[in-house]
């Protein structure tokens, strides 16, 4: 089996991002940039089915600017075997981005597609779902476990009252969440025979898609201010704000 | 501008969520029908119906929907599309994961979580966990929203909207529930609780976990939260996460014990009205965010708030 498993270069997690102050959206120059923490997490768990036997070969695939390709290499870094970069320098919407990535699964024919749950600078958790919908397969989201088994994979899902375990019929669509697995660091004998590993650049009309945007950013501003508060000495002291002063004790 | 919401419940008691979703709904129009979907679902729809503001309650049974399964649930979702200009449905796990294949089926853009209504075709949303907000008009002739429920007050009761039966759009076969494992609680609901107590990492295990804050979640009927630091060390089970990728709550009063205050914590909670902060390092980010804090050990300052609340009963 062949796992397909799309990475996508965001904002470093740790980095706050500033709104721009003519309300244009956010300032990403010169922030530091790494691949989506989620997105780690799928690359992972392709490579452990690798490793069980479970499939064969891994391929990644980047939409986005020349840039995704430090992203891509990082995946070949961890272990994939391929990458695809569908170049373009436009802002793509989730829709866009399913619709590009089913053109390249009728192409590459995978048993399973691996995504992260949702992007964090976007936080539109949205992709996987409307990749599975395009191609008209089950979709197991949120996952913190995964078992591939002939031809089911069985998928335990974080969900608002705990845990639900589903299985899905392959080939399939697997979203990750936080707990699925901690994601490897790259070694550096590896990161060196990555750079020999193949990558293919695409253009989003090589798989005949318009990425007209249906959404228009009108405005991007600072969220609300919390107004200072205070520190206070004691318990009782916390107490007595929270009942005579907030009023919600 | 007829609006179909999708109703979150759990087959014998409508969530709060949908009455918080559907005040959304108000803001983008008036003739607002709920889709109930589920097995058994009934006393549900019966009481969807006595929300006021609602046009009338379509009620689907089917065993395939008992388990609020994406594929089966979107056929549906899809099947009554036509009639509605705008489809909507909490950020809840359930509407997240339904939401997005709808719209790529419908092919339409999806606007995530969004926090205010602006105008019928245009919404606020938090982006980079909040640090930043987008105003999105969505430019489709059909919307599909997913609704924030902490950011909308729960619409009242008193309507008497009539209840009609579906059919469901049959199973696609695609996939089956093997099995749920949901936790049992007697607390109130995190997302809808007025009072919710959250941990982190510095409580070191699930039993000073449930030792040192669940006497005081009790004596306060609170719901008990948990940092993503707390979760991954085992200490507190998933569905407790607030957060950037948990759940968001914007509760009365929200306290915080042992909480440094990553960015991805404070997009779970910032919203709420009274934050109060126990923290030993008081350099802690969290405290920038709290209206009341409190510098020191919180084992020995949560069980003297929650002796102080009893004795003061």
């Amino acid at each position: 089996m062949k796992i397909l498993v799309p990475v996508k270069r965001v904002v470093d997690g740790n980095v706050k991002v500033r709104v721009k102050a003519d309300g244009s959206g956010v300032d990403l120059a010169n922030l530091k940039m790494a691949m989506n923490p989620f997105d780690e997490i799928a690359v992972e768990e392709a490579l452990r089915l690798k490793e069980a036997g479970k499939a064969q070969e891994i391929v990644v695939v980047s939409i986005g600017p020349a840039q995704a390709l430090e992203t891509l290499h990082t995946a070949l870094a961890m272990g994939a075997d391929r990458a695809i970069l569908v170049r373009t320098d436009e802002a793509v919407e989730p829709l866009g981005v399913a619709k590009v990535l089913r053109g390249v699964a009728l192409t590459e024919q995978p048993g399973l597609v691996i995504l992260g749950k949702q992007a964090i600078d976007d936080d539109c958790n949205q992709t996987g779902q409307m990749l599975a919908a395009l191609l008209g397969w089950a979709q197991g989201t949120f996952a913190s476990e995964l078992a591939v088994e002939g031809d089911k994979a069985r998928v335990t899902r974080e969900v608002d009252g705990g845990l639900q375990t589903v299985e899905l019929k392959l080939p399939a669509i697997v979203t990750t969440d936080l707990r699925l697995n901690e994601p490897r660091y790259a070694s550096l004998p590896n990161i060196m025979k990555a750079k020999k590993k193949p990558i293919d650049e695409k253009s989003p009309a090589s798989y005949g898609v318009d990425l007209a945007p249906r959404l228009k950013i009108l405005r991007t501003e600072e969220p609300h201010a919390r107004k200072p508060g205070v520190k206070v000495a004691s318990v009782a002291e916390l107490i007595d704000k929270l009942s005579n002063e907030a009023c919600v004790l | 501008m007829a609006i179909l919401l999708i109703a979150e419940h759990d087959n014998a008691t409508v969530m709060e969520l949908t009455a918080r979703a559907l005040s959304a709904a108000l803001l983008i129009g008036t003739d607002i029908d709920v889709l109930v979907a589920g097995s058994h679902a009934r006393p549900t729809a019966e009481a969807v119906a006595g929300l006021k503001g609602v046009r009338k309650v379509l009620l689907a049974e089917a065993d395939e929907l008992a388990e609020r399964l994406a594929e089966p649930l979107a056929a549906l979702i899809v099947s009554l599309a036509d009639g509605y200009d705008t489809i909507l449905a909490p950020a809840t796990s359930s509407g997240k994961n339904v939401a997005p294949r709808v719209a790529a089926l419908l092919d339409v853009a999806q606007v995530s979580e969004i926090i205010e209504v602006v105008a019928p075709d245009t919404f606020k949303r938090p982006i980079y966990a909040g640090n930043a907000v987008q105003t999105v008009q969505a430019l489709d002739s059909r919307k599909i929203v997913t609704v924030r429920p902490a950011s909308f007050a729960p619409a009242s009761q008193g309507g008497a909207a009539p209840v009609l039966t579906v059919p469901s759009a049959g199973d696609p076969g695609l996939s089956s529930c093997v099995g749920n494992r949901l936790s049992e609680t007697v607390r109130p609901e995190l997302t809808s609780a007025r009072i919710v107590i959250s941990g982190g990492r510095a409580l070191g295990s699930t039993e000073k976990f449930e030792e040192v804050l669940l006497p005081l979640a009790d004596t306060l009927g609170a719901a008990v939260g948990a940092s993503r630091a707390a979760v991954d060390e085992g200490y507190a089970p998933n569905d407790w996460q607030v957060g950037q990728t948990g759940k968001v709550v914007a509760p009365d009063l929200y306290i915080a014990c042992g909480i440094s205050g990553a960015i991805q914590h404070l997009a779970g909670m910032k919203d709420s009205k009274v934050i109060v902060a126990v923290n030993k390092d008081e350099e802690a980010p969290i405290f920038q965010v709290a209206d009341y804090g409190l510098v020191g050990d919180l084992f020995e300052i949560v069980p003297a708030f929650e002796k102080a609340l009893r004795d003061r009963a």
